[in-house]
């Protein structure tokens, strides 16, 4: 548990509400369809098309259909200029807010990897190649990271100060448990919370030329996995003070009860084969949310699909958790870097709104090094009451948030 | 709750530590410029770099062997910030620390050479060595790694203001009883790209000098270097309250922004304003505010001198104030070309008894952040 100075005057911190939320991702534009895409177990991986990977191992991603992204822009003249990673963030903001019109935050913290990461690639051809860099103010301007949260919240009216955490593939989780923590310290009423992450040459390239990503399918915990593929996406969460919303009447769509973090000095790309940056982010998020890990129904798990982080992940989970059920939902949209920590939340969220566990597609053969639950292949329904999700990243930053279904 | 700063480090183009820094700035030195080209551009950029010699006492780490120029900055003024603490990380304390480290554009030299070669060369030629360099948290990993920190660790992007938004997060993070420190750094560094980029976005100028508050704004220069500071919950200069800001949506907003922000942080008397002013159309902004809500106050700019470091930027001004309000005395402002109806240190100046100072951090793109510095 949090031992915090002052708990703006209350013996005990505050509990924290999720009372809205929204979403884009390779599973669907919005709750609903992410919904149905989770319960079908349905694929949604396919070959790229907004960049050559003619040279890449790997030629499929997640990826977000731009025309109903951009058709569906409140403003459509000057949608033009921005970034399509500010559209995915003004969507899932624009889902959010349709369900809490009022919620105004007092921070926003959104999680990233790589910004406007496009932008800075057209610059920069345009420059190697002697090309024409007319549109060059508008890539700049809309490259920084920061750009598609303010975009978001200017579309909105919303005018909180933005914190944008870069902690490669954990960004998404570390933003809603540092929002947890901020509501849960009393120091603010309501904050907004989530990431985003659009496909990048660059980026895909990058993990292309580590051999991280897979020319075959996304295969989490499986004995033959061979490796990732990227994905996409923008997710939002409203967080608010339990007690404020249940007062007002606001909906709770579930409860964030705990948040661990660990940082792994171990490598700067690869976990530590023991499994103890995990672990202690796991234990201490049962810690922050005073739970067994017994109490735990269902773990989303990181699950890129890598060699080390299923095996070191595993191992943590099977050494903490024993037979829990997981899945990595990565293996149906792709691993959306600093969204995916926010849109597995999402997916949490789903699971404990609907009772089922979503699937860990692609799935054929257990690894024998792990003797773990696998959700393979199909959605299960289930009694579910508290959910776990991963986020691991390069740097050796490991995140985990506890969810849990609200019972007023 | 107000935190205190136990330990300040600082790496910039004058050089590196706190008080060789200092005396330069004190005698009215500035940086020298380095001229910048690059094979396919047809333009030179003048930009602040930080020199060797700055770096000489870094001690060989394997996590540095490799590592771009920004983790080396930020591992050289981090150390430096514990040690003037007198603070010292082993495995029994490693969770107890927690690192926020601030950044705008990173690891931009390596992300430059790794995006060239799939250019150049195509994808396959790419080089999985330094494609992890290049993401945004590779320093802040570096130096946890390098001090043994295990807890929390976030890096957190965006404009100059981004390192008063990091002192606020190290600030709701010290809520947490079982921290002792947070240690909040700021680090860039300076490649052609990005004077390219930002001159092509109106805010370069192509040489010195960077014209402090001047009607026509002529324009920054980009310097690079990293600041650190220490946060504890006791120590003879405070960081008394910090306001987070918002974000403008045009620039004629800025002035509006800060307005409020200097209400907000002016509830005690304040005897000196660090501001960002960096030859750019902040500097109105920020002297408009300025007359409006605190004209006696002694306004200073170290950006004539040591450059734009954008995601350091607020770190800096950080370690000026403290240092201002510390020793009781401020550096000349310089390069001061027209009449600025501020209160300005036209040459090294005392300052008797001052207890508060207001630190103020406009960004380029979009974000507007203060903070006050006090002397309980």
């Amino acid at each position: 548990m949090l031992k915090t100075t002052a708990w703006n005057g209350k013996s005990s911190p505050a509990r924290v509400a999720v009372v809205a939320a929204g979403v884009v991702s390779p599973l669907g534009f919005g709750l609903s369809e992410t919904l149905d895409s989770l319960r079908e177990g349905r694929d949604c991986v396919t070959r790229v098309t907004r960049f050559s990977v003619a040279e890449c191992r790997c030629k499929t991603a997640g990826q977000v259909a731009d025309e109903r992204l951009i058709n569906d822009q409140p403003e459509a003249g000057r949608a033009r200029r921005l970034h399509r990673a500010s559209f995915m963030m003004i969507y899932a903001l624009k889902e959010a807010l349709a369900q809490e019109p009022w919620f105004k935050p007092e921070l926003t913290v959104i999680g990233t990897t790589s910004g406007g990461m496009s932008y800075g690639e057209d610059y920069y051809r345009s420059l190697y190649r002697h090309g024409s860099l007319r549109d060059s103010p508008a890539w700049i301007a809309n490259y920084p990271a920061q750009k598609p949260v303010i975009d978001a919240q200017e579309a909105f009216e919303i005018s909180a100060p933005c914190q944008v955490i870069a902690n490669a593939c954990a960004s998404g989780t570390n933003a809603i448990g540092h929002a947890l923590e901020c509501v849960r310290s009393g120091r603010y009423e309501r904050v907004l919370a989530g990431g985003y992450d659009a496909l990048s040459e660059l980026v895909f390239v990058g993990f292309d030329s580590l051999q991280a990503s897979t020319p075959e399918k996304c295969r989490p915990f499986d004995r033959d996995r061979t490796g990732m593929v990227l994905g996409e996406g923008a997710a939002i969460l409203a967080l608010e003070n339990l007690e404020n919303a249940c007062a007002r009447g606001a909906r709770v769509l579930a409860e964030i009860t705990g948040y661990g973090m660990s940082t792994d000095n171990f490598h700067l790309t690869q976990p530590n084969p023991s499994g103890i940056g995990p672990r202690r982010a796991m234990e201490r998020a049962l810690q922050s949310a005073q739970i067994s890990a017994d109490s735990v129904d269902y773990i989303n798990a990181h699950g890129t699909a890598t060699l080390f982080n299923d095996a070191a992940e595993g191992k943590a989970i099977g050494d903490l958790f024993g037979r829990v059920p997981i899945s990595s939902t990565k293996s149906m949209m792709g691993h959306s870097l600093g969204a995916a920590g926010a849109i597995e939340a999402i997916i949490c969220l789903l699971a404990l709104q609907h009772q089922f566990l979503p699937p860990n597609i692609n799935f054929r053969a257990p690894d024998q090094l792990a003797d773990l639950n696998i959700v393979a292949n199909e959605a299960r329904r289930t009694a579910l009451r508290t959910v776990l999700s991963n986020s691991f990243g390069f740097g050796g930053t490991n995140a985990s948030i506890l969810m849990q279904k609200f019972e007023a | 709750m107000s935190l205190a700063i136990a330990g300040m480090g600082w790496v910039t183009p004058l050089g590196n530590g706190v008080d060789a820094v200092w005396e330069q700035l004190l005698h009215g030195h500035e940086a020298s410029a380095e001229k910048m080209s690059e094979q396919f551009g047809n333009r030179s950029y003048s930009a602040f770099r930080v020199p060797e010699s700055a770096l000489g006492k870094l001690a060989p780490h394997p996590r540095l062997r490799r590592a771009s120029a920004i983790s080396r900055f930020a591992a050289a003024a981090g150390l430096e910030a514990l040690q003037d603490a007198g603070v010292t990380l082993g495995s029994q304390n490693g969770n107890r620390i927690a690192l926020v480290f601030a950044i705008s554009n990173g690891g931009v030299i390596y992300t430059k050479r790794f995006y060239r070669d799939i250019v150049e060369t195509g994808a396959q030629s790419a080089r999985p060595l330094l494609f992890p360099e290049t993401v945004f948290n590779a320093p802040a990993s570096h130096l946890a790694a390098i001090l043994g920190i295990t807890g929390s660790t976030y890096t957190l992007v965006g404009d100059s203001a981004v390192g008063l938004l990091a002192i606020r997060m190290a600030e709701d993070l010290m809520t947490n009883e079982e921290l002792e420190y947070c240690l909040v750094v700021g680090a860039e560094e300076v490649d052609w790209l990005l004077c390219d980029a930002y001159r092509r976005w109106r805010l370069l100028r192509l040489a010195p000098p960077v014209e402090p508050f001047n009607k026509t704004a002529r324009g920054m220069i980009l310097s690079e270097g990293a600041g650190a500071i220490l946060l504890s919950r006791t120590g003879s200069i405070i960081i008394a309250q910090i306001d987070a800001g918002t974000y403008y949506r045009k620039r004629t907003e800025t002035e509006e922004i800060l307005s409020r922000i200097l209400s907000n942080l002016t509830q005690d008397e304040v005897d000196l304003v660090i501001s960002s002013a960096n030859g750019t159309f902040i500097d109105q902004a920020e002297c408009r505010a300025l007359r409006r809500i605190l004209p006696d106050a002694i306004v200073y700019a170290a950006k004539p001198a040591i450059g734009e470091s954008v995601g350091a930027a607020g770190l800096w001004q950080v370690i000026l104030g403290a240092r201002a309000l510390g020793r009781g005395e401020l550096p000349p402002l310089l390069h001061v070309t027209s009449t600025i109806p501020l209160r300005i240190p036209v040459s090294c100046t005392a300052l008797s008894k001052a207890r508060h100072a207001i630190v103020l951090s406009s960004g380029v793109n979009q974000q507007v952040a203060g903070l006050r510095l006090s002397i309980p």
